[in-house]
């Protein structure tokens, strides 16, 4: 063996080595956990975006089979950083898409069915199958009703709903009730839940809404206390400093005591003008209000008997100003006149403990002259993170109805 | 005239973008003014429609136009809580790209309007996107993120139910908001180009839905924003937030103000002009006039003009030095939408989507009378001799072909 043939097999032998190594790198994925980790980092104030802008970029010029395990990174991202890999996700599929290529489907709808990533990773997987084909909703949506991704649940409902309604149409009067149950029973959305409400009471179902949606019903209020020119929203009135039913308290009209109030109505609005002394309905509309109703703070309290120690949303809706206390400790405090009330309007993630807890809710009215500043109203309701109820173990039905 | 294209030029300049741009709620100058060639007077079935595009969600923002592209933000979902940012090629009207995100702050808000109620802005270079529910979306002009701003985890309590639609500006490097209502108020200039804070100040707790402007700095001056609330106007270096000057006044707190070289239209008793020259530490009352009422639509200023469509349909024309009245015309119909000017004609269109198209001159004449056949509420866009608007479902382009 010459000398130049040693050395034309050795650059040879070199050659092949360095292409093997080559492929070998080019069939890996790139290692993302770096850039996923300057996403999942963006907080407050702007704080990470330094890095997270720079992530962004090398992340958008990912591989398209890379987008599973961009997805993957959502895990345990908050909702803020969600936007930057959602952002991520859609340049990469679409660049894809506007270049005549392929997404990689069957990875995306293992994805979607792998129910212990994100839920909105899931939902966005989802969304990039239906892009492209037009029968994910029907492959895939159905299966989902009860699915922990409120988006995609609420796809699987809508499916649902229209077939019932199909069977309702077809006379299957005793099976339909079944399906409307169950999407009642899954549903969180409160469009959803009126609508298949309204379908049980057509077909002479009795419902409970305010236990399917955890709305507490029954309330002891004491007031009205003053709070003439709004001052009554951060001065302390007895009940904050410890509730004694028993006690008697000097109002904004003279002496006040707890009262009884309970709330049949399907969302559980406490009227507090109702609360204290009904006042004189006008001719035309609105009520004729006193000083008892005007410039005045009232207190609800209600206790809840939980079966454990758990984390729990208090979903509150006011019209007026309002602060919420679980026991002895201050959730929100809003001081806001008039400026609409919602289910859900304000949402407070809290820790209820094992056994009693106490609640106690200030709704402080103003003194606006207006037709539509007359409303002095709150709705509470007690759920998971998704919605759905958390009941006191000592709730007692007001109505006699089937729960849902 | 010349002063106007004086004051337009110098936006120009610090905006550094082509003539034919449109970037912010109102146009490049917020006075609803375009330099180009009028639209046509009346459009119809295949006359005048250069197309017609689908757009998903609902809106009551304004199209931009930057760089061939009309930019869109929507908003849907049973909540509201699916935000778009869009981008229409002007010359087909086809979907360049579209992105999407999720809301991160409230998205309660009348059901008239919208979540995606602000118009974005744009430098030229970047889009900014703004929503009621307080998100700030940093894109590019090919829709790839720069960055993302939730300012409802930095300020929980601000927004109110009814829905925000306070417009960003953009000038200096800085993008501006001013976000006013019970729960907490506050305007905050960001960097454009990382997103992080450059100043915050509070500002009274409030319900307020006007847009702040930018006034051109002159002769080596800062460019400033005015903030607009009830109780008066602000003046703000846009770069470092630094005051600098107040009058009070008390202000509407729907239309927004205008700015025409010197003089500050204010939609207050009224409509209220100030003068604030060059050097002058706070502005000067102008004039005062109770028969201009700008409401909900801001007012509209160019040439030697100012133009104002009140609550009940009808159009003034008065002149800017002393804001008397000169002529009026009833065009019909509530306007949110702000009316545009191009050429010599105003191109009006109310909620119910019926358009007005009133030419210019010792009186006003309605020459053009259209309809978009649904409602309207975002202000149309001028660029090139087109006219872009946003109804319910569609986005229009309105040009000879």
């Amino acid at each position: 063996m010459t000398r130049s043939t040693i050395v034309f097999l050795f650059l040879l032998v070199t050659l092949a080595v360095s292409m093997r190594a080559t492929a070998a790198k080019a069939a890996e994925p790139a290692d993302l956990a770096p850039q996923l980790r300057k996403l999942r980092a963006v907080g407050l104030q702007g704080h990470g975006h330094r890095d997270a802008i720079q992530a962004w970029k090398q992340l958008s010029q990912a591989d398209v089979n890379q987008l599973p395990a961009i997805l993957g990174g959502m895990k345990g991202a908050g909702k803020l950083a969600d936007n930057w890999f959602r952002a991520v996700v859609e340049t990469v599929a679409q660049r894809q898409i506007d270049g005549g290529g392929k997404l990689p489907i069957p990875a995306l709808e293992k994805f979607l069915a792998d129910t212990t990533q994100s839920p909105r990773a899931r939902r966005l997987a989802y969304e990039l199958v239906a892009q492209v084909d037009k029968t994910a909703e029907q492959r895939l949506i159905a299966p989902l009703i009860d699915d922990p991704s409120l988006e995609l649940r609420r796809n699987a409902i809508e499916l649902a709903l229209k077939a019932a309604d199909a069977r309702l149409k077809a006379g299957e009067k005793e099976q339909v009730t079944q399906d409307y149950r169950r999407v009642l029973h899954a549903s969180r959305d409160l469009d959803q839940i009126k609508e298949a409400a309204e379908k049980l009471r057509e077909l002479d179902q009795q419902v409970d809404l305010p236990r399917h949606m955890g709305f507490v019903l029954r309330w002891k209020l004491i007031g009205p206390f003053d709070n003439s020119s709004g001052k009554g929203f951060d001065k302390v009135y007895p009940p904050e400093n410890g509730v004694d039913l028993a006690a008697t308290y000097e109002g904004k009209v003279g002496q006040v005591r707890w009262q009884d109030y309970a709330t049949e109505g399907d969302f559980g609005i406490v009227d507090l003008n109702e609360g204290y002394k009904r006042p004189k309905k006008k001719k035309d509309s609105g009520y004729e209000l006193t000083d008892e109703h005007k410039g005045t703070v009232a207190y609800a309290y209600a206790e809840f008997d939980s079966a454990e120690s758990r984390s729990a949303d208090f979903r509150i809706g006011c019209i007026n100003a309002n602060k919420l206390w679980l026991n002895g400790t201050l959730l929100t405090a809003n001081q806001v006149y008039h400026s609409g009330m919602e289910v859900d309007q304000y949402v407070m993630q809290a820790k209820l403990k094992k056994g009693r807890n106490t609640i106690l809710v200030k709704v402080a009215q103003n003194e606006q002259e207006q037709s539509w500043a007359q409303r002095w109203q709150f709705q509470l309701r007690i759920c998971d993170e998704l919605g759905t109820a958390l009941l006191s173990q000592d709730r007692v039905a007001l109505r006699r109805s089937n729960a849902p | 005239m010349y002063r106007t294209v004086a004051s337009l030029g110098l936006v120009f300049v610090s905006l550094a973008v082509c003539g034919a741009d449109w970037l912010q709620f109102r146009g490049n100058n917020g006075a609803s003014v375009s330099l180009d060639e009028a639209p046509p007077d009346s459009w119809d079935g295949d006359k005048n429609i250069a197309w017609r595009a689908d757009v998903p969600g609902k809106s009551a923002s304004s199209p931009i136009v930057v760089k061939g592209r009309v930019i869109l933000t929507s908003s849907s979902g049973v909540n509201q809580d699916r935000l778009y940012v869009l981008a229409y090629d002007v010359e087909t009207g086809k979907r360049i790209w579209s992105r999407q995100f999720w809301a991160t702050g409230r998205t309660l808000t009348h059901p008239f309007s919208a979540v995606a109620a602000p118009t974005p802005a744009s430098d030229g270079q970047r889009i900014f996107a703004f929503y009621s529910s307080n998100d700030l979306i940093c894109l590019d002009l090919d829709g790839n993120l720069l960055w993302y701003r939730g300012l409802a985890f930095d300020f929980p309590k601000a927004g109110n139910d009814i829905g925000m639609s306070s417009s960003p500006v953009v000038a200096d490097e800085t993008v501006m908001v001013q976000i006013e209502s019970q729960g907490e108020s506050f305007a905050m200039g960001v960097d454009v180009a990382t997103g992080e804070t450059r100043w915050r100040v509070d500002r009274a707790r409030n319900p307020n839905w006007a847009s702040p402007v930018v006034m051109p700095g002159k002769r080596g001056g800062k460019t400033s924003v005015i903030l607009q609330s009830k109780t008066g106007l602000v003046g703000h270096d846009i770069r470092t937030g630094e005051q600098l000057w107040k009058f009070e006044l008390p202000c509407e707190t729907t239309p927004s103000l205008a700015v025409s070289d010197d003089r500050i239209f204010v939609p207050a008793n009224g409509l209220t002009a100030l003068d604030l020259p060059a050097g002058a530490t706070t502005p000067a009352l102008a004039w005062n006039s109770s028969q201009l009422n700008p409401s909900p639509a801001s007012p509209i200023v160019a040439d030697d003009r100012v133009y104002a469509v009140n609550g009940a349909g009808v159009l003034s024309c008065a002149d800017l030095k002393d804001g008397k009245r000169l002529w009026q015309v009833r065009i019909g119909g509530r306007h949110w939408s702000t009316p545009v000017l191009a050429g010599n004609r105003i191109f009006c269109v109310n909620a119910d989507g019926k358009a007005k198209v009133v030419q210019l001159g010792e009186s006003g004449k309605i020459v053009g009378t259209n309809d978009f056949g649904e409602t309207v509420l975002g202000s149309p866009a001028v660029s090139n001799g087109a006219l872009y608007v946003r109804s319910n479902q569609y986005l229009w382009k309105i040009a000879e072909k």
